[in-house]
């Protein structure tokens, strides 16, 4: 016999209690972030990318012909939008190798679990850029973020929230594909228009200092760009499983 | 050394896989035609066939990772479409060739996150017993990646039968391990069987897979061409039906 003994409790408080959606969202979003932390190689690439990005975009810029508040909404969103899409081409690369999908989706827990817990890592992923990246553009383009910080922040997360939501579809049903890096910006970025041009309009307006109320019908259009986003993508990630 | 059924006459009698009229199609084509299965606790069903006969699809059928095309299966009397599939698949163990594993982790944390997506109260506790269990505790905190394919074969072992699952798919699972792996093994399934779980085993060495089994069937092109309990199977003339078989695929 093995060396250990190795029979389940019989206990009934030891009996296994399968992980609910939100506690298995929680543990594949933690697992996701524990192996980025060891590795750091998606969160560096990223980082090191949005700043190149903005060094390039910097250099081309003529500061005559364009102001500074007109071009950084635009910089900004752009950077973002590509930086963003190396972490989630990672997301389900890690379960690639060796197959390990395999275990996760052999494990008790709805497929929306899935989706949800990498949705969840890949926020923060993007979130932790956008946290380096907004102030390397204040900083480049010497625009003022003091008085508008918390309403951009705002923007931020929900334009994050809505690549995050697309993206992570994308990226599991690239994944399997031979063209997977070519194919997730390919799927991706028609559907990253609308939250690019909500996040830029709106950012602009802000650091124009115009009045709110011109920065809600976009505001609008990127709010309910995430509601129906991460709903439907949500649903339809188990669809993306099936061989 | 392989355990002997010992648990509780009830606990292996129950029906653990009940499996009818299982099939499932690519595009036109029929991975698994129609394949019938009924296993007890404690029986072991070595299946044996070529490449692309369908072994892996029906195990991965009964992992709950492929849904059916058509036909039915429970796993512990609770069918794989009830509840999105979760009470079934949380009584089933997968082993496979691939380690399954996330190279980032340790060996520990890949075990112990298994064990929490499997719902045990105690998954630290869990993951260290199945570790001991296939002899591999020394490395518990070692990194995947820096483990040999031997070791990461056994820790994958570990994440399989973390949760003492009622039924285990093998799908060559003494592929890279060392003798003491092996014997780890063995020990780990005989164990499991002696607590009422069924075992599937697909492997191409008809030797290992003979010596574990109470029953062997082969299959070709999506079916069970021959399903017979280990008594009625001389080996020898198994090997030789076998390769016949095998051969007038080619």
């Amino acid at each position: 016999m093995s060396e250990a003994t190795f029979t389940r409790p019989v206990a009934t408080d030891d009996a296994p209690q399968l992980p609910g959606l939100l506690r298995a969202t929680w543990l594949v979003a933690r697992k996701d972030l524990a192996i980025e932390f060891r590795t750091r190689t998606a969160f560096f690439s990223a980082l090191v990318f949005a700043l190149l990005g903005l060094t390039i975009f910097y250099f081309a810029w003529d500061p005559t012909a364009v102001a500074a508040i007109d071009l950084a909404p635009g910089v900004l969103w752009v950077i973002f939008t590509f930086s963003g899409l190396l972490g989630l081409q990672r997301s389900f690369g890690v379960e690639q190798a060796d197959r390990a999908m395999d275990a996760l989706l052999a494990a008790p827990v709805e497929r929306e679990a899935i989706y949800l817990g990498k949705a969840v890592a890949n926020f923060l992923f993007v979130a932790g850029v956008q946290v380096i990246a907004i102030p390397a553009v204040a900083l480049f383009y010497n625009v003022p973020l003091g008085s508008i910080w918390l309403s951009l922040s705002g923007i931020a997360l929900l334009a994050a929230l809505g690549i995050v939501a697309v993206g992570t579809l994308f990226s599991a049903m690239a994944v399997n594909t031979r063209l997977a890096e070519l194919l997730l910006p390919m799927l991706s970025l028609p559907f990253f228009v609308p939250i690019v041009m909500a996040a830029a309009q709106t950012t602009s307006r802000l650091l124009a200092g115009r009045p709110e109320a011109e920065a809600w019908p976009w505001l609008r259009i990127l709010l309910g760009f995430d509601l129906v986003f991460v709903l439907a993508c949500a649903i339809a990630f188990p669809y993306t499983l099936d061989e | 050394m392989v355990a002997e059924p010992s648990g509780h006459p009830e606990q292996r009698a129950r029906p653990v896989v009940e499996a009818e009229g299982l099939v499932r199609t690519f595009g036109g084509r029929r991975a698994v035609d129609g394949v019938s299965l009924f296993l007890r606790g404690g029986e072991c069903l070595a299946l044996f066939g070529p490449n692309g006969v369908g072994k892996t699809t029906l195990l991965r059928l009964l992992a709950g990772l492929l849904a059916p095309t058509a036909g039915t299966c429970l796993v512990g009397g609770v069918s794989l479409r009830a509840d999105g599939g979760r009470t079934a698949r949380s009584r089933v163990g997968l082993i496979s060739h691939a380690s399954m594993l996330y190279s980032a982790l340790t060996a520990r944390e890949n075990v112990e996150f298994a064990a929490r997506m499997y719902g045990l109260r105690r998954p630290a506790e869990a993951a260290m017993r199945a570790l001991q269990a296939m002899r591999v505790a020394d490395r518990a905190e070692t990194p995947v990646r820096a483990l040999s394919r031997g070791l990461q074969q056994r820790v994958s072992i570990a994440r399989a039968i973390v949760h003492q699952p009622l039924l285990l798919l093998c799908d060559e699972p003494y592929t890279g391990l060392d003798e003491v792996g092996s014997a780890a093994l063995t020990d780990a399934l005989g164990e499991r069987r002696a607590h009422g779980a069924a075992l599937l085993l697909v492997t191409h060495n008809l030797a290992e897979g003979l010596a574990l089994a109470t029953h062997a069937a082969i299959m070709r092109r999506g079916r069970f061409v021959r399903f017979e309990e280990r008594g009625a199977v001389d080996g020898a003339s198994y090997a030789s039906a076998y390769r016949e078989l095998v051969t007038a695929d080619v």
